[in-house]
Parts: structure tokens; C-alpha cells; sequence
């Protein structure tokens, strides 16, 4: 298991943290059906605002959902940010949890690690963390 | 009356792996037990102690239901039904 994601993807959600900062940032890269590649960079809106939470909308959710359908696409990778702790699933990460295909990305930007980052990916499925190798195109 | 309920990924071990399935019911309340009478124990997925799960977000049409009356939510004939994963999480 891996995640295989271009530079360019890993730098525009790692900038979207810093601008979100000090709420976590949130969002998808879709790809297409069956392919299990990451090529559409979409940011969500973060509705809780929240240092510690984020949400999608539900009307943005359905949205989202409509659209990827619609372009025969699907989610690929799911990411937010931890702007204060590590960049590992918390319990209500896991709880949340419900795209047992998707990789589950979380980057942290936390200011004791800087200016280094975290941007570490991992499958959620029935409550289970698996971390997996994430392999950086240039 | 029929209905027609999308079912999200992660529940499609209940409906034999069906994107899609039909079920009847004139609130949202009546649609979930008949979706749990046809496909037995997805109603605890989307229920918990009684009402909806925080986890879910459930549509009519394109509504979220919890604007349109939660499990009181009517229904009619033709309507359509989306079931989906919340998206979200945090580090608290």
C-alpha cells in the first residue's frame, strides 16, 4: 500500500495550511474510477472553523459527491491539517472515518517542527490505522 | 410509492455491493425501517439510540433532512434519498 502524489499537490495543500492556520484545513484530490490516483486538487471549506475540527458542509459534501460522479471520478485522497499536534489519525479522525477506499492524508505545519513538515498518509477501515509509504513525484 | 435511496461505500456491505436500491415510506423514519427489513442492520447504521448518527448525513432530493424535519421528514412518491459519510474529524 501506497500513496503516489506530485509535488506540486503536497505543496499547494501544505501552503493551504499556513493560510488556514490556526484552524486545520481540509479537502480531496480526486482521480479517476478505479485508478487510484490523486489528480484534481480540490480544497474544501472547513465549516466548523476550528483549531481542532473540521467538517465539510453537508451541501458542499453533496456537491462534491454529485460532481465526482458526474465526471466518472472519485475520491482519492482525503486530507486535513493538525495545525498544534502530529500529523496522525486522533480518535475522532477514526471515529469520522467512512471512505474505507480513500487514503486518509494528514500534513502537520505545527511551529515546533518548522520549518520542516509532516505529510504522512494512512487507511482507516472499521475503526483500523494503517500507515502507508507516500512516494513524492517531482 | 417508491423511493429511491443512494447508499454510500462504506454501507454497500449491507445492499450486496447495489449503489442504489428502492424502498418505501412516507416519513424518514418509515423509509429506514423498510430499507432494515429489506437489508437487516443497515438501519443501525444510520441510527443510534433512536435517532440520526452524527456520523451520517442523510438528503432528500438535494436538502439535507436535518432543514426538512430529521426522521419526520416526508416523503413522496419519486423522491430521492442520498446517504453519505460525514466528512470530517480534528485532532480533539
Amino acid at each position: 500500500m501506497a500513496l503516489t502524489i506530485s509535488r506540486a499537490i503536497v505543496d499547494a495543500i501544505l501552503e493551504q495550511s499556513r493560510a488556514e492556520y490556526p484552524d486545520e484545513c481540509c479537502g480531496v484530490i480526486l482521480g479517476p474510477v478505479g485508478a487510484d490516483t490523486p489528480v484534481r486538487h480540490k480544497p474544501m471549506i472547513n465549516a466548523a472553523h476550528s483549531p481542532t475540527f473540521y467538517e465539510f458542509e453537508p451541501k458542499d459534501l453533496l456537491a462534491l459527491y454529485r460532481e465526482v460522479d458526474d465526471k466518472d471520478e472519485e475520491i482519492v485522497v482525503i486530507y486535513h491539517s493538525h495545525t498544534e499536534t502530529e500529523a496522525y489519525p486522533s480518535r475522532t479522525d477514526i471515529a469520522y472515518a467512512g471512505e474505507p477506499g480513500a487514503h486518509y492524508v494528514l500534513v502537520s505545519t505545527r511551529e515546533e517542527i518548522a520549518p520542516a513538515t509532516e505529510f504522512r498518509s494512512y487507511r482507516i477501515i472499521d475503526g483500523v490505522v494503517t500507515e502507508e509509504e507516500v512516494s513524492i513525484t517531482e | 410509492m417508491s423511493i429511491e435511496v443512494r447508499i454510500p461505500t462504506i454501507l454497500r456491505p449491507y445492499t450486496k455491493d447495489e449503489k442504489s436500491v428502492e424502498a418505501d415510506g412516507s416519513t424518514l423514519s418509515a423509509l429506514i425501517t423498510d430499507l432494515d427489513a429489506k437489508y437487516s442492520g443497515l438501519g443501525e447504521r444510520l441510527l443510534e439510540n433512536g435517532a440520526l448518527r452524527r456520523f451520517i448525513n442523510i438528503y432528500i432530493n438535494d436538502e439535507d433532512v436535518r432543514f426538512l424535519g430529521g426522521l419526520e421528514a416526508p416523503l413522496k412518491d419519486g423522491d430521492s434519498v442520498t446517504i453519505l459519510p460525514a466528512v470530517a474529524g480534528g485532532s480533539n
